[in-house]
């Protein structure tokens, strides 16, 4: 597992005690695009839960989780794919 | 015009606004052709701005509506969201009818 998943990990399950909480890394599947680094760890995807987002919409929800990984944008985590999974 | 100024005057001014990677003809990310691809499907017409083209815009955008990715979706003036959120407003079946609620005009569906 690379670090920024584990950081965004951690981040995630401390903020947000997530139901649930998958973290891929999708880096090796943009590599050559813009924004990929030779480095890798610039491209992930999440599905994620949690109760404490119940009452919100989408796109507070986003802005939620992307407040908590602003560390990570700004240390280059390119782009971030946000499933959100409702439970039925 | 501030590189703000051009973002606000793009949605005050379009129905339905798209900031992209590339133009709906030829996208430069998966992520901006995604939304392009859901956009013609239900048949909404929209104007677009490449960001690429435009240092500034690019990341004028994400200090505007305070979202660190692109692609991004205004309608009516309001934020919509990125990617993420068209596409699971479309699979969830809620975006056709998000328009016709915005008084957006959409193409006939395809029987």
């Amino acid at each position: 597992m690379t670090n920024r998943q584990n950081r965004i990990r951690t981040a995630l399950t401390a903020e947000l005690s997530p139901d649930l909480l998958e973290v891929e890394d999708d880096s090796h599947r943009h590599a050559g695009h813009a924004g990929a680094s030779p480095a890798g760890e610039t491209h992930y995807s999440i599905k994620v839960w949690s109760k404490s987002f119940e009452g919100m919409n989408r796109v507070k929800i986003h802005r939620k989780i992307n407040e908590i990984l602003q560390p990570e944008f700004d240390s280059g985590l390119h782009a971030l794919s946000i499933k959100i999974i409702r439970p039925e | 015009m501030s590189a703000q100024e051009t973002i606000k005057n793009a949605i005050d001014t379009n129905d339905v606004m798209l900031f992209m990677k590339g133009t709906p003809v030829f996208p430069q990310c998966g992520f901006s052709s995604t939304v392009t691809q859901i956009l013609n499907y239900i048949g909404v017409e929209y104007n677009s701005l490449n960001v690429l083209e435009d240092q500034d815009i690019r990341q004028g955008i994400k200090d505007f509506s305070n979202w660190p990715t692109i692609p991004q979706l205004y309608v009516k003036g309001e934020f919509v969201g990125g990617c993420d959120i068209v596409k699971d407003m479309f699979e969830q079946g809620e975006l056709r009818e998000f328009f016709e609620e915005n008084g957006i005009e959409l193409a006939a569906a395809e029987e």
